[in-house]
């Protein structure tokens, strides 16, 4: 790309030397790049004053954390009032009860349904006939078209008292749970249903490395004397390397959001103590209590652990792997 | 004589990886078989919670309640489809649905291919700028509250634009939109405006009609987001005829609202429950499934150009 830029003037027709030239003259001007494309930035004004209006005006809004906030005054509240509310959250013991659920949840999340979609790839990636995969794609990739309602209804029916799940717990050992209900299972309900919903369509960007794979890197290694798994080990691995890395450090940015729409229609008062994370927490400290400057202390403080997870994956990843998302 | 040599070696060859594949074939062949039965094993539990779903919507409550439906109907009962498909709740809300995900759509598609065409031109002054401005709401966002306080005060609560507005732009999408329009040929937009086209002309008459397959695609892509979306909805609408289906599934969900609850008397609330949930959901997902073949080929291809943008 960079190089068709470099074409040299001669070659190019019409008016574009001249305009090349006046480029070359006043480098950087503002106004010779709006006259020469206003256009452009008209078509940019609405894209630019959404992002403004509807992506940074909330992240100015994170003020009211620190001022006190009167609904219907202004959306940046009323006065200064320092550190009350953090520090209220910090001696909250239900805000870290919230922390501690949000980091086991996202542990687990990144233990369990990260490498799922690699594994499902690779076997994918062995079947000879194509058809059969594309079949078994096609299926894999429907829970992610699914609404999380209709997503969060599946869950509470298969986990209900007399659902299939506890069909199958009756049959083999004699006893029913209330999965939706004991604390004690609402992990393994949480972490099932996702590995259910995210490995078909997770496997979808390794696929897409996969079929980039080099054939002759294959055949070399089959030379050498490597058998299947080898193969796999050492050629096909290494070649899906940074899509991996990619998305490993795309996980960890969301990290702290850990299915908060989904945790919000299948959580209930009974399960709090394992299933309440950071973000179902202040969402009833904020919209159901109405403690505004409360919650978006507790949010301003989830995002900025989300934000310094990333950039440090991000920075790991680039010092040690060599791959970075920037 | 070549051609001869040629197919001599050749059949060698086939002869040696023939060899090979019978030396390896045992294990393989049991990789293969434990592939194929983990592989099947993936697509019925991936499909289950549907058919399950079909199953409980056609069957009886009482079977339901006694655990005995799997996969196919029990004690076979249209009853609760006549029921909610003579709810006029669930129509106004249905078409509530529909027309929330195509003004959204409309929008998104609007102003995102505005802002991916601008910044698609690599010698526009600030695209950098414009670029991270808009990549940066990827990796950090206002929250929650921020958010409600604004559409709140902005008077947006109990319209339409609440549910529309917040989300028309998707980064990520925009990164896709972006890199197909900078792998478009430059020549192309050099020869239009050779021939006296605007930058709008050559994005109206040149460049858009050359996109259509991506165009599709975004299109399918915010359809699907918004035909599911329902958090919004939740958060600003009160009014019961402003809801998407999605929330009188969600209420449903919650047991707010037993909907059509003609079907109930209080003890028997808990029974019907799974059953109207069960065709609720049937009814809701019946417009994915339909487009799904075709959403899934685009899909994936979208994915395939994002993913090559590298």
């Amino acid at each position: 790309m960079a190089l068709r830029l470099d074409v040299p003037p001669e070659v190019v027709p019409g008016a574009q030397p001249d305009k090349a030239k006046k480029r070359r003259d006043k480098p950087g001007s503002w106004k010779l790049a709006i006259k020469r494309d206003w256009r452009l930035y008209t078509l940019l004004a609405l894209p630019l004053l959404y992002l403004l209006i509807f992506r940074y005006l909330p992240m100015a809004g994170n003020v009211i954390a620190f001022r006190q906030f009167q609904p219907g005054g202004s959306i940046f509240g009323e006065k200064w009032v320092g550190l009350k509310y953090v520090t209220l959250f910090i001696n909250d013991p239900s805000f870290w009860q919230a922390f501690q659920n949000t980091i086991i949840l996202g542990v687990l999340t990144l233990v369990f349904c990260f490498p799922m979609p690699i594994i499902f790839a690779l076997l994918l990636n062995e079947l000879r006939s194509q058809k059969f995969k594309k079949f078994v794609q096609t299926v894999a990739y429907l829970p992610h078209f699914m609404s999380v309602v209709i997503i969060a209804g599946m869950i509470l029916q298969n986990f209900s008292m007399n659902g299939t799940v506890n069909q199958i717990a009756e049959s083999l050992f004699g006893t029913t749970v209330n999965f939706t209900q004991d604390p004690g299972w609402f992990r393994p309900m949480y972490i099932s249903s996702e590995v259910w919903q995210t490995m078909g369509w997770g496997a979808i960007l390794y696929l897409a490395a996969l079929t980039r794979v080099d054939e002759s890197l294959y055949e070399a290694a089959r030379i050498d004397g490597a058998n299947r798994w080898q193969q796999t080990w050492h050629v096909t691995l290494p070649a899906i390397r940074p899509t991996i890395i990619t998305l490993l450090i795309l996980n960890i940015g969301t990290f702290m959001a850990v299915g908060f729409e989904k945790i919000l229609l299948i959580y209930n008062p009974l399960n709090y103590a394992t299933s309440d994370v950071i973000s179902t927490y202040l969402y009833r400290v904020g919209l159901e209590s109405s403690n505004f400057s409360y919650a978006a202390a507790i949010g301003m403080f989830e995002s900025v652990i989300g934000l310094t997870l990333i950039l440090s994956a991000n920075a790991i990843s680039k010092r040690v792997a060599g791959t970075s998302l920037w | 004589m070549v051609n001869k040599t040629a197919t001599a070696i050749r059949g060698v060859a086939a002869q040696g990886v023939l060899l090979k594949d019978m030396k390896v074939s045992r294990g393989m062949r049991i990789f293969r078989a434990f592939n194929l039965v983990f592989l099947l094993l993936v697509v019925f539990l991936t499909v289950y919670p549907f058919l399950n779903i079909i199953a409980q919507s056609f069957s009886s409550e009482g079977f339901i309640n006694a655990g005995q439906v799997n996969l196919f109907p029990m004690g076979f009962n249209t009853e609760t489809y006549k029921l909610i498909l003579a709810d006029s709740t669930f129509w106004n809300n249905y078409g509530n649905t529909v027309l929330y995900t195509v003004v959204a759509t409309a929008i998104s598609m609007v102003l995102t291919t505005a802002f991916a065409y601008a910044i698609a031109k690599k010698d526009l002054k600030g695209r950098s700028v414009f670029i991270g401005l808009a990549v940066f709401t990827m990796f950090f966002n206002g929250g929650l509250i921020p958010n409600y306080v604004l559409i709140s005060s902005m008077g947006m609560r109990d319209s339409i634009w609440a549910v529309v507005l917040p989300n028309a732009i998707s980064v990520f999408n925009l990164l896709i939109m972006k890199s197909f329009f900078e792998n478009m040929p430059r020549e192309l937009e050099e020869a239009a405006s050779i021939d006296g086209l605007t930058q709008y002309g050559i994005l109206f008459r040149v460049v858009l009609p050359l996109s259509k397959a991506i165009m599709a695609t975004m299109v399918l892509f915010y359809a699907v987001a918004n035909w599911n979306s329902w958090f919004q909805a939740f958060l600003y609408l009160d009014n019961p005829d402003l809801f998407p289906v999605t929330i009188y599934l969600r209420n449903m969900i919650a047991g707010v609202t037993t909907a059509g609850s003609a079907g109930g008397t209080a003890e028997n609330v808990g029974q019907i429950a799974a059953n109207i949930q069960s065709v609720t959901i049937v009814l809701t997902v019946i417009p994915i499934l339909c487009v799904y073949p075709f959403v899934q080929k685009y899909f994936f291809s979208g994915v395939m150009l994002g993913s090559v943008k590298e």
